[in-house]
């Protein structure tokens, strides 16, 4: 293949990529952001939110259109129930102690897992795209549902901007964030805002998951991958910085695109992590993130 | 057997019984519960005839072979239980021990050393993937555990492994290639390109394929190798060179669907001719939407998983005593596939093993020696009941199976054979001897 239509390629498997990494990592991001707890955890609501699309879209015999959007709306929204009943259960018992809530949350990580293994199984299943459309370009083809979800990230991404930069509610959870104790002095009910925080987090993943779950399939074991590429992204974006999460996965998605095409996998493996080294020594709080006060 | 099995064997016991005598005070139900707990405890209380013989199954039940694992287990079941109704082996009944290995090398080994040291099994049999049985194999030689696995990897038949191992069930890839490459190159192309998983059964392919084709005058144009761990596979696509005749696929894992359907989007309706190993779509429904990419395409079966118009009575009486419909897929639940092409090797390994143990006159471990040489000595199995997939050719030496390969071609959402190869099609220049090595 030629170089254009092979580079053409290598940025829109990047795009994609990096539309899926740039939500579940911005749920990362905001969980530690505001909490200042680390979930590692994270990579199982992301399953979770496949699983049960996988679910809900096999409950419906009709088109799998219906099915699609339906658990586009319903999943997160199971998820994010898990998530509130798990950060009431869990990390509110635990005060938020830093060192206490990754342990919790590698805890957590495993019973999800596993709970999932019992019910749900260990097979790889599949979810109907909710629409097939096939692009012919000169070189290759290419999935029309792919682009519907990278516009789609962009849809979620502006409206995740909107929330926390232009609503009351996004204004309290940036007051919670910027300083603790003084939101809590003017009334904040903190203990609520981190319980919807961690909700969101993990819908804002369970999302991802049901728009790549047509093109992968719900499998136990999904999560692992896309929590430590989000880890990555959120240590070079700068945690808890929106617009540095949001740089950092399009520079980890479109470099992971584009090298894997045209070296390996392996290599784009590497030099990301190459570059989280390289961050974590010169510029530990990250790309976009604030100095640590 | 030396002195040193004999020591090994009797250390635990002692810890044992104490820690069934406190389990028996706790559970305070009697001897029922104690016996069912320490397996080392019964030799004492009963007599040795009537004691079961133990056979160890290691099964894929979780990871990524679970699909394997749920049906090498079906038919193990249906074997042991036709084994028992027809008066066990020397007049023992054969009790199956089943321990998941998580499709794991490391917790294949210790599942090994689980069934050498706990449950005390005669032999341990059923492993499939070839990383698990590369890594539990040697284990298995060093505890002198009879290792017979249902794998189609060379490493048996290699000669890598050790005198215990041992794939008396299903032909290796090495035999599988050899005697396919020829149908490949004069039906459909010369120029082949490869996509195979990046670790041991994909280096069996690997190694094996381009001088089989370069044998029949084609040639292997690229080698695109994909790590097992692989969610998606377009960015692999662009390396497949324009003037590739043959795709030859092998994916193994959850990721089939996608790589399939990536495939599909790719290509579109100018592709390729494409030859691939069942492997990929075993335990797959073929009517799913995503693979409608695969029609017309063709497949390596080891049997083949619908029912054909020739089909033979064996396969008719393996299909039901396993209960497989025509279409492949479980009688109880039609959206459960099974993974026909390969779970027949469990079956013929499990007769293999009772004839084996009949011919040595195995009375328990101690002639575990007795057991390796009889299976050494078996030549050939002819088709029948205990052999539904077919004759097969044994080889004492390198402890490998040979037997006819399947190319089927799918045609809407249902696979036909198209040919059928013969054993010597199969057939290489074996280096491999175990025998020289000790017992």
């Amino acid at each position: 293949m030629a170089f254009g239509p092979f580079l053409l390629l290598a940025t829109l498997e990047g795009l994609l990529q990096a539309a899926v990494l740039t939500l579940t990592a911005l749920g990362l991001s905001l969980v530690f952001g505001v909490m200042r707890v680390v979930n590692v955890a994270h990579g199982e609501f992301y399953m979770l939110g496949a699983v049960f699309a996988w679910w809900v879209a096999s409950m419906f015999g009709m088109h799998p259109a219906v099915g699609f959007f339906v658990a586009l709306i319903v999943s997160p929204i199971i998820v994010g129930a898990i998530a509130f009943a798990s950060e009431r259960l869990i990390l509110k018992r635990l005060n938020y102690d830093p060192e206490s809530t990754i342990v919790a949350t590698i805890g957590m990580l495993y019973i999800i897992q596993q709970t999932t293994l019992l019910t749900y199984g260990p097979d790889a299943r599949p979810v109907p795209a909710p629409f097939y459309y096939r692009i012919q370009l000169p070189w290759f083809g290419y999935s029309g549902y792919n682009l519907f979800v990278i516009v789609a990230a962009i849809v979620m991404l502006v409206a995740v901007w909107f929330v926390l930069s232009r609503t009351r509610l996004g204004l309290i959870m940036r007051a919670t964030q910027f300083d603790r104790e003084t939101a809590q002095a003017f009334g904040i009910p903190i203990e609520r805002v981190y319980a919807f925080v961690f909700a969101a987090g993990a819908m804002l993943a369970a999302i991802a998951a049901v728009l790549i779950v047509p093109i992968r399939q719900a499998h136990y074991l999904m999560g692992l991958d896309p929590l430590l590429l989000s880890f990555i992204v959120v240590i070079l974006g700068g945690l808890g910085s929106l617009r540095g999460t949001v740089v950092a996965a399009l520079l980890i998605g479109l470099s992971d695109g584009i090298i894997s095409v045209f070296f390996s996998p392996t290599l784009a493996k590497m030099i990301s992590t190459l570059l989280v080294a390289l961050v974590l020594v010169f510029k530990p709080e990250g790309l976009f993130g604030a100095k640590a006060r | 057997m030396s002195d040193k099995t004999t020591d090994k064997t009797k250390e635990p016991k002692s810890s044992i019984t104490r820690r069934s005598t406190l389990l028996g005070m706790g559970a305070a139900t009697g001897a029922g519960i104690i016996s069912s707990v320490s397996p080392g405890f019964v030799r004492y209380a009963q007599a040795q005839t009537s004691e079961p013989i133990k056979l160890g199954f290691e099964c894929h039940r979780t990871g990524i072979g679970a699909s394997y694992g749920r049906w090498y287990e079906r038919v193990a079941n249906a074997a042991v239980k036709i084994i028992n109704d027809e008066g066990g082996i020397n007049g023992r009944p054969v009790q199956l021990i089943v321990e998941d290995d998580g499709t794991d090398p490391k917790r294949g080994a210790e599942v090994v050393e689980k069934f050498a040291t706990q449950h005390k099994v005669d032999a341990v049999f059923g492993t499939l993937f070839s990383h698990v049985v590369v890594g539990a194999a040697p284990r298995a030689g060093e505890l002198k555990m009879p290792y017979l696995v249902v794998s189609e990897g060379t490493h048996v038949s290699s000669g890598s492994l050790n005198r215990y191992c041992f794939q008396p069930g299903i032909t290796d890839v090495r035999s599988q290639v050899t005697s396919m490459a020829p149908w490949i190159t004069k039906n459909l192309g010369k120029k082949v390109t490869m996509i195979f998983p990046d670790y041991a059964f994909g280096y069996d392919h690997r190694d094996n394929l381009p001088p089989a084709i370069k044998a029949q005058g084609g040639q292997v144009v690229e080698m695109i190798a994909v790590p097992p761990t692989e969610t998606s596979f377009t960015r692999y696509l662009p390396r497949i060179p324009t003037d590739t005749d043959v795709l030859y696929h092998i994916m193994v894992g959850p990721a089939v669907l996608t790589f399939v359907t990536e495939l599909g989007q790719f290509y579109g309706s100018q592709r390729p001719a494409i030859f691939g190993f069942i492997d990929s779509v075993e335990a797959v429904n073929l009517a799913t939407p995503q693979l409608g990419f695969l029609d017309g395409t063709y497949f390596w079966e080891g049997m083949p998983r619908y029912a054909q118009k020739d089909q033979s009575q064996w396969d008719k009486l393996y299909r039901a005593a396993v209960g497989v419909d025509d279409n492949g897929a479980s009688k109880a639940d039609p959206k459960d596939i099974s993974t026909y092409a390969h779970m027949y090797g469990v079956w013929e390994t499990l007769f293999t093993i009772k004839q084996a143990m009949q011919s040595a006159g195995y009375a328990g471990p101690k002639d575990k020696a007795k057991f390796i040489e009889a299976l050494e000595a078996i030549e050939k199995f002819d088709e029948g009941r205990d052999h539904p997939q077919g004759d097969k050719i044994f080889n004492g030496k390198n402890h490998q199976a040979y037997g006819h390969q399947n190319i089927s071609k799918v045609n809407g959402a249902r696979m036909d054979v198209v040919h059928r190869t013969s054993i010597e099609d199969g057939m290489y220049e074996v280096k491999a001897d175990y025998t020289k090595m000790s017992l």
